[in-house]
C-alpha cells in the first residue's frame, strides 16, 4: 500500500532521514519508536508530504505522490492523520470539524457529512459534545475527535504522530482505546509513539528508527523480547 | 438679600459665544459638512485600504518572489513616508496634473493607499500568528492551499487582529485632519474656518475635538462588540 524508497531528507544540511527503505501493506500496524531526534515523526510526516523528501520515491497505492504532477491533495483524501498536538480548529464547533472536509470537497452533503459525524461521535462516546468548541474539551476527548476528524474521510490508512505525547497521562488510556478499536477493525495505520504497551498489544510490526534509518524491525514479540541491535538495547533498557 | 447663583454669567456668557459662533453664522452647517466628508473620506479610505491590504499581505506570504519583492517595497516606501507628504505628493504631482481635481476623491485614494500598507503588516502578522499545525491539518485532510487558508487559517486570523484593525481604523479617521492641505474641507478644517470668521478659537475647535473623541469611542465600543462575538468559542 505505502512503498517507501531510498527515502532521504536534510533541514538546512542537516540530515534526518538516510536512506529509508519500507514497504507496508494493507492491514498492517505499523509502530515506529527511537529516541527524541531519530527522524521517526520526520519519516511519518513525509509520507503523506507534510515534509518534503530531498531524495527518493513514495508510493501509494500505486502512485508516486513524490512525483511532482501528483494531485497530493487529492491522495490525502485517503490518508489520515492526527498529531501530537490535535490541532483541531478552535473557530470551528466539534460537528464543524469533523465535517469541514468532506463538505468543502464535496464529497459529502452537509447532511450526509453531519448525520456520518454523529454517528461517529456516539461511537466514542462524545454525542453530545457535537456542538462545543474545542476550547471546552479534555486533552483526550480532543484528540479522539481528531481521529474521528480524520476518520470522517473515510481514509485507507491513518498517521499517528505521537498522539498521546501531549496528553495528561490519565487521558492516554480514552486514546489508545480508540485506535485499538481501529486497529481491530482492520485499518492499516502507521504509528510513532512512545507508548511500549500499545506497540506490543496492537502493532503487526516494530520499527526501531535512531539516525535517520531504520535499525532493526520485527513482530512485537521478538522485537522486545530478543533486540539484536545494539542501540535498541540500550534504548529499550532505557524506556521499558 | 440678593441671591448670587454661581456661575450664572460664566453659563450665560458660554452660550452667548456658542450662539455667535456656530449658530447665528451657521458655523453648525460648516462643521456637519466637515463631518460629513471627514466621514466620507474614512470610509472609504478603509475599504480601500482594506482590500489593498488584503492582497498585500497574501503576496507578502505567497512565497512567489515578485509578489513578495512589490508587496515589500509598497510597504516600505509607503511607511516610511508622511501621510500629508503622500497626500500633497497624490494631489500636486501624480493626479492633478492628469486632470483629477476632485479634492475628497484624491483623499480618499491617498489615505486609502497610505493604509493598505499599515494594514498588510497586521494581516501577514496575524496569518502567521496562527499556528503552523492549523495548516498541516487542514492540508492533511486534502484540503488545498487556498481552502486551508479561507477555512482555517484566515479566520482565526481576523480574530486575532481585529483590535489591532481597529486601532487602524480609528487612526485612519484622525490621520484625516489633515487632509485641509490639500484644500479639502473636512472637520477640522471646518473648525478652523469659523476661528477665522469669528476670531474665536476655543469653541470651534472644542467642538470639533468632541466629535472626534465621539466617533472613535463609539468606534471602540462597536468593534468591542464584534470580537466578544468572535470570542464566543474561547469560552472554556
Amino acid at each position: 500500500m505505502i512503498e517507501v524508497k531510498e527515502l532521504y531528507k536534510d533541514f538546512g544540511g542537516k540530515p534526518v532521514l538516510q536512506g529509508i527503505n519500507e514497504t507496508i501493506a494493507q492491514g498492517e500496524k505499523v509502530v515506529v519508536i527511537g529516541p527524541s531526534g531519530s527522524g521517526k515523526s520526520t519519516f511519518l510526516r513525509c509520507l503523506n508530504l507534510l515534509e518534503t523528501p530531498s531524495s527518493g520515491e513514495i508510493w501509494f497505492e500505486g502512485i508516486n505522490i513524490t512525483d511532482r504532477k501528483t494531485d497530493i491533495d487529492k491522495l490525502r483524501q485517503k490518508m489520515g492523520m492526527v498529531f501530537q498536538h490535535f490541532n483541531l480548529f478552535p473557530h470551528r464547533t466539534v460537528l464543524d470539524n469533523i465535517t469541514m472536509a468532506p463538505v468543502t470537497l464535496k464529497l459529502q452533503s452537509r447532511a450526509e457529512a453531519e448525520a456520518n459525524a454523529r454517528r461517529l461521535l456516539e461511537r466514542i462516546g462524545l454525542g453530545d459534545r457535537a456542538d462545543a468548541y474545542p476550547s471546552q474539551l479534555s486533552g483526550g476527548q480532543k484528540q479522539r475527535i481528531a481521529i474521528v476528524r480524520a476518520l470522517a474521510m473515510n481514509p485507507d490508512v491513518m498517521l499517528f504522530d505521537e498522539p498521546t505525547s501531549a496528553l495528561d497521562p490519565e487521558m492516554v488510556g480514552e486514546v489508545l482505546e480508540l485506535m485499538k478499536e481501529l486497529a481491530a477493525d482492520g485499518m492499516t495505520m502507521v504509528v510513532v509513539t512512545h507508548e511500549m504497551g500499545f506497540a506490543r498489544e496492537v502493532a503487526t510490526r516494530v520499527l526501531f528508527m535512531d539516525g535517520g534509518q531504520i535499525l532493526e524491525q520485527n513482530e512485537p514479540h521478538t522485537f522486545f523480547s530478543s533486540p539484536q541491535n545494539e542501540r535498541l538495547k540500550d534504548f529499550l533498557a532505557k524506556v521499558l | 438679600m440678593v441671591h448670587i447663583v454661581p456661575g450664572a454669567g460664566f453659563l450665560s456668557g458660554l452660550w452667548e459665544s456658542i450662539y455667535k459662533t456656530l449658530i447665528s453664522t451657521e458655523g453648525w452647517k460648516v462643521i456637519l459638512q466637515g463631518l460629513g466628508t471627514t466621514l466620507l473620506i474614512a470610509l472609504f479610505a478603509v475599504v480601500i485600504g482594506t482590500v489593498l491590504g488584503c492582497l498585500l499581505a497574501l503576496c507578502k506570504i505567497s512565497g512567489i518572489g515578485i509578489l513578495k519583492g512589490i508587496a515589500n517595497v509598497y510597504t516600505t516606501v509607503i511607511r516610511g513616508i508622511p501621510v500629508v507628504t503622500q497626500l500633497m505628493i497624490f494631489a500636486f504631482v501624480i493626479l492633478g496634473p492628469v486632470g483629477v481635481t476632485n479634492k475628497v476623491l484624491i483623499a480618499i485614494i491617498g489615505f486609502g493607499v497610505n493604509s493598505g500598507a499599515y494594514v498588510c503588516e497586521i494581516f501577514r502578522a496575524g496569518i502567521q500568528g496562527v499556528d503552523r499545525g492549523q495548516t498541516e491539518a487542514g492540508r492533511s485532510l486534502g484540503l488545498s492551499r487556498g481552502q486551508t487558508m479561507w477555512k482555517i487559517v484566515l479566520p482565526q486570523a481576523v480574530k486575532a487582529v481585529l483590535p489591532t484593525y481597529t486601532s487602524e481604523f480609528i487612526a485612519l479617521i484622525k490621520e484625516t485632519s489633515v487632509a485641509g492641505y490639500i484644500a479639502v474641507t473636512e472637520l477640522t478644517k471646518a473648525g478652523d474656518m469659523i476661528r477665522n470668521a469669528t476670531y474665536n478659537a476655543w469653541i470651534p475647535l472644542l467642538t470639533v475635538a468632541a466629535i472626534y473623541l465621539l466617533m472613535t469611542l463609539g468606534l471602540t465600543k462597536l468593534f468591542g462588540v464584534f470580537e466578544r462575538r468572535l470570542a464566543r468559542s474561547d469560552r472554556g
